[in-house]
């Protein structure tokens, strides 16, 4: 998917209305309602929203299937959810504003910026994060020792480190969830279509080559 | 070639690994988002740190005032950076820090404090100097002296520097060894030691410093000569970002009033705590320096940095462990760049080709720093030649050492005036430059021979026309071909590593290097497991971690001659040591054994043999640990070695209707010695095609002349290349004989040299026109095109 498709899918999925951009812009008409907990609603543009806090409110998310609550505040970005609350780290926090991807998780099954949508309105969908491809974890989960020993990946993080579409491995995790996201929806693409995918991400040490190569095995291995 | 010894790299037949292509071994936990980064770390109780920076290019500090932020429920620690009175020299420079227990409530704060500022007038741009500037003379002060070494001035041109003009301060034996702890050459630290000491010449306050010129041979003559042809030209590179993926920065903890946990994004892991000692008050012991994995660092991370230390001190005040990670703004501002270069070039060769002289006043900019001047021409030794250049002093924020310093910027200006030489020659680039091979000193017959090599791979010959003729092709898109070469030193640096044989046969490495996405770790284990004989999984490999034997920085691809030496001579040693402790068993001397796949025997015999682990259980209840080194005469020969060359071609198209250019395909052909992991090497060069495709056409760091703000310090408008703008990429390693004897040599810096030069020629072949600044953006090219 696109940068612009999944700026799109941002601004379509807010059950609150509200994309983060919007919420930011929102401060000052927040910051005077009273505390409450929970969404109130407010006309805004002559649209009714939920406004939420100020103050953390309950959030509750269902990531990779699992259930994870916390209070949160409602600025609070789904990536920083993720990262800061429920130490799911491999969504990683490069531009914090939708510019490259290197966040991408999957919404409802979609590919989106997860800097770009806030944990409140994630509420009720199912979040997927590069964690749940994993089928076993192997040496060197978190610390040092580092080896391949004992890890099952998902077919393509598999083709990830077998076309080495990885350096430093910080934009990674997007990646893989970007082409999950394009694969999901289509087998079997075109180099052309690849590229169309996997265009809002980027990558500084240069793994496009790996990249392309990985998914284009990985689209062959699924069969016509 | 050197004589052999049990330290000398296997002969090919020997080789299991070294040499093939391996998988990295942090491949699957990169994969799967397991992978812990500095910016992952999340001790219990982390709180939350920002800095407030500067929004003057030039400013002095005339107040501050922290009371409002301090009363705000939730700010747990508040430092003043850079006290009232100080005079801050660019935007985003840091001013005071907060931690908080959110990041709202930091930024709350961050709003809070007043700082009023004097505002002082400022430059950001690097156009050319204006020709009357006087060439700075008299006795370099410390600053001077730093200010060169940071700009990485080539030793000798420091060495006359002090030598005839003298430096100012009294160098101790102390200050001498921290300046070699940090990398400056023994010669120069010998000058330094001995530069006559005089009084300090008060210097009028300039933008630029102008240096004498160097001359050699005698370039007036030379131009002179009636039948030479002369081109002339303006090439040069715009100040680009780093643009690490992960932003600089450390998670520090303070688990007793003496001890500092710092977990750092950084290339220098064992070289931190050293840094940090002084301004924390605190001994290296206390210090712990962590890091698994680093989002990138190109040569931008190698001190903890203000903030880093900043970040300590917040930790302390707060009792609490505080992360203090940049914000991507903040990372393009004042994270690290690469300095522009410029230069006004004139160069001439006989009508047969042969290059007779240069001349080139050069300038450019590193921010507060000045700039680095790069070395002209590059590679080819013309032997006439004048070179004088200028450092433009302005206030866009600090350069940092960015792959291959200095070198592309030269690459740029020396291929593009030889290209522009060649077509007045009616000469295929090609031809010219092989012409002069023997210019290009001790490498020239492998430039010769990639050169071969890249013809093929790429169709130069049969497809390269002269500019006349792609320009005068009918499309709106034109086509062309460009080419380069490039040198770089690359011996490894200082490593120690520690190898340790378990009773139960455990094997562990220790290394306190790090992993930058080179694959490191991969071919620490890959040269461990062709010594040992044993498999790469059985061998647990520990970096990362200043309590593990020294390594030395990740700068200037020294790392894998270093490590690959170490763990080679630990390995060798580790391997003698377990032979002999079991040669008694197997009724033989221990140059008897061998060990295969796991099982140590007899050569000659090899029904007589046992396992690794009943090798181990004969150690004894102690273990066994070797540490090898790098460099070590004790051990000879030397693992590594420097000097290495490599050529690139680009083919490109330019729409003239909208000035875009495309890479349709690049060609590498590259030599680094003894290659230990193909496949990793070959990533370097692809990445380094990549990257290099990135800055040549689209990088630039923009400045705005009236407020002296970056103008896209962010993602979307500091463009890096996309996937979709990545052609075919081919890659060639040089190996075998001839290359593989010379040793382990590093590979992170020479294939990022070529691009832009490689890039820019065939943009200019393409369009009968030379546009001599890259990025060769759409507004650059149609600019170029309305002449």
């Amino acid at each position: 998917m696109s940068d612009e498709d999944r700026n799109l899918q941002d601004e379509n999925s807010s059950n609150s209305g509200l994309s983060r951009r919007t919420f930011l812009k929102l401060g000052a008409a927040t910051a005077a309602v009273p505390v409450v907990v929970g969404p109130k609603m407010l006309d805004i543009g002559g649209k009714d929203v939920p406004v939420y806090g100020p103050g953390k409110v309950p959030v509750s998310l269902n990531i990779n299937g699992k259930k994870f609550s916390a209070e949160l505040e409602p600025g609070v970005t789904l990536l920083d959810a993720l990262r800061d609350h429920f130490d799911l780290t491999g969504a990683k926090r490069v531009c914090d504003r939708g510019e490259c991807g290197a966040c991408t998780v999957l919404l409802d099954g979609r590919a989106v910026y997860a800097c770009q949508v806030l944990a409140i309105d994630a509420q009720g969908k199912q979040i997927t994060s590069v964690e749940s491809l994993v089928l076993q974890e192997g040496v060197g989960a978190n610390e040092e020792p580092v080896s391949p020993e004992g890890w099952k990946l998902h077919p393509i993080q598999q083709a990830f480190v077998d076309n080495d579409a990885q350096q430093c491995g910080f934009c990674t995790p997007g990646f893989v969830m970007a082409s999950k996201a394009l694969l999901d929806k289509n087998p079997h693409p075109t180099p052309e279509q690849v590229i169309h995918g996997l265009s809002g991400n980027y990558c500084r040490c240069g793994t496009y080559k790996g990249l392309k190569a990985a998914l284009a095995e990985v689209a062959g291995k699924r069969g016509a | 070639m050197p004589t052999k010894t049990p330290y000398s790299w296997p002969d090919a037949p020997e080789r299991k690994l070294i040499g093939t292509r391996v998988s990295r071994v942090d491949g699957p936990v990169k994969a799967a988002g397991k992978a812990k980064y500095t910016y992952d770390q999340h001790p219990a109780g982390m709180i939350y740190a920002r800095m407030l920076g500067c929004p003057y290019a030039h400013a002095r500090v005339t107040a501050i005032d922290t009371s409002a932020a301090e009363k705000i429920p939730g700010v747990r620690a508040v430092h003043i950076i850079q006290k009232s009175g100080t005079e801050i020299f660019w935007v985003g420079d840091e001013i005071v820090a907060v931690a908080a227990d959110t990041e709202p409530i930091v930024d709350q704060a961050l709003k809070a404090i007043k700082v009023q500022y004097e505002v002082l007038p400022h430059l950001v741009s690097d156009h050319e100097p204006p020709k009357d500037i006087a060439v700075a003379t008299g006795p370099a002060s410390l600053d001077d002296l730093r200010e060169m070494l940071e700009n990485q001035a080539p030793d000798n041109e420091v060495i006359k520097y002090v030598t005839n003009e003298g430096i100012t301060f009294q160098p101790t034996e102390e200050m001498l060894k921290s300046m070699a702890g940090f990398g400056v050459a023994q010669p120069v630290i010998n000058a330094i030691r001995n530069a006559p000491q005089k009084p300090a010449v008060e210097k009028p306050p300039s933008f630029y410093k102008r240096s004498a010129a160097q001359t050699e041979g005698e370039p007036d003559a030379a131009f002179k000569q009636p039948d030479v042809v002369t081109a002339e030209g303006v090439y040069g590179a715009s100040v680009i970002a780093h643009c690490c993926m992960e932003t600089h920065g450390t998670v520090c903890e303070w688990p007793d009033k003496d001890h500092v946990n710092v977990f750092v994004s950084t290339q220098n892991v064992s070289g931190i705590a050293p840094q940090m000692t002084g301004p924390l008050g605190i001994t290296a012991d206390k210090i712990h320096v962590h890091q698994s994995h680093i989002g990138g660092g190109f040569g931008s991370k190698f001190g903890p940095d203000r903030w880093g230390i900043v970040n300590a001190e917040l930790a302390r005040k707060a009792g609490k462990p505080v992360r203090l990670m940049l914000d991507r703004d903040r990372e393009l501002e004042v994270a690290g760049a690469r300095p522009s270069a410029y230069a006004r070039v004139r160069v001439a060769a006989q009508k047969d080709g042969t290059l007779v002289a240069w001349d080139s006043h050069g300038w450019g900019t590193g921010g507060p720093g000045g700039g680095g001047a790069p070395p002209l021409p590059y590679v080819f030794q013309i032997p006439n030649k004048r070179t004088q250049y200028t450092a433009i002093t302005n206030h866009i924020g600090p350069a940092r050492a960015w792959r291959a310093p200095n070198h592309p910027q030269a690459a740029i200006i020396t291929m593009g005036a030889l290209d522009d030489l060649a077509a007045a020659l009616n000469m295929d680039p090609l031809d010219f430059f092989l012409k002069n091979i023997d210019m290009t000193g001790p490498r020239s017959a492998s430039y010769a021979e990639e050169f071969k090599i890249a013809d093929d791979l790429m169709g130069w010959k049969k497809t390269w026309r002269p500019r006349k003729a792609n320009a005068a092709e009918k499309s709106t898109i034109k086509r062309g071909l460009g080419l380069s070469l490039h040198t770089w030193g690359g011996r490894g640096h200082n490593s120690d590593c520690d190898l340790t044989i378990h009773p139960d046969g455990a094997v562990e490495i220790k290394l306190g290097t790090q992993d930058l996405g080179t694959g490191t770790r991969t071919t620490i284990l890959m040269v461990a497991s062709d010594t040992l004989g044993i498999p790469m999984s059985q061998i647990m490999l520990y970096i990362g971690d200043n309590k593990y034997p020294p390594s030395g920085t990740s700068g200037g691809s020294t790392t894998i001659g270093g490590v690959s030496s170490s763990t080679r001579r630990a390995s060798v040693d580790a391997r003698a040591g377990l032979l002999e402790k079991v040669a008694p068993a197997l009724q033989a001397k221990p140059e008897e054994l061998e060990i295969v796949d796991g099982t140590i025997r007899v050569k000659a015999t090899p029904s007589r043999s046992m396992s690794w682990k009943q090798a181990c259980q004969r150690i004894g209840p102690v273990p066994l640990t070797f540490r090898g080194k790098n460099p070590d005469r004790t051990k000879l020969p030397d693992l590594t070695t420097g000097g290495v060359a490599g050529v690139q071609m680009a083919d490109v198209s330019v729409d003239t209707e909208t000035g875009i250019v495309r890479v349709n395909k690049m060609v590498a052909v590259q030599d680094c010695g003894l290659i230990i992991d193909l496949k990793t090497a070959e990533a370097q060069v692809i990445g380094a095609l990549t990257m290099g495709i990135s800055y040549s056409l689209y990088e630039e760091k923009i400045y705005d002349p009236t407020t002296g703000r970056m103008l896209n310090p962010n993602m979307q408008f500091y463009r890096l290349a996309g996937i979709g703008d990545i052609p075919e990429l081919v890659v060639h390693m040089m190996t075998g004989k001839g290359y593989d004897e010379r040793g382990v040599i590093g590979l992170g810096e020479p294939p990022v040299i070529s691009p832009g030069a490689a890039i820019a020629n065939a943009v200019t072949n393409a369009l009968g026109i030379r546009i001599g600044t890259i990025p060769l953006t759409p507004d650059r090219v149609l600019a170029a095109l309305r002449g």
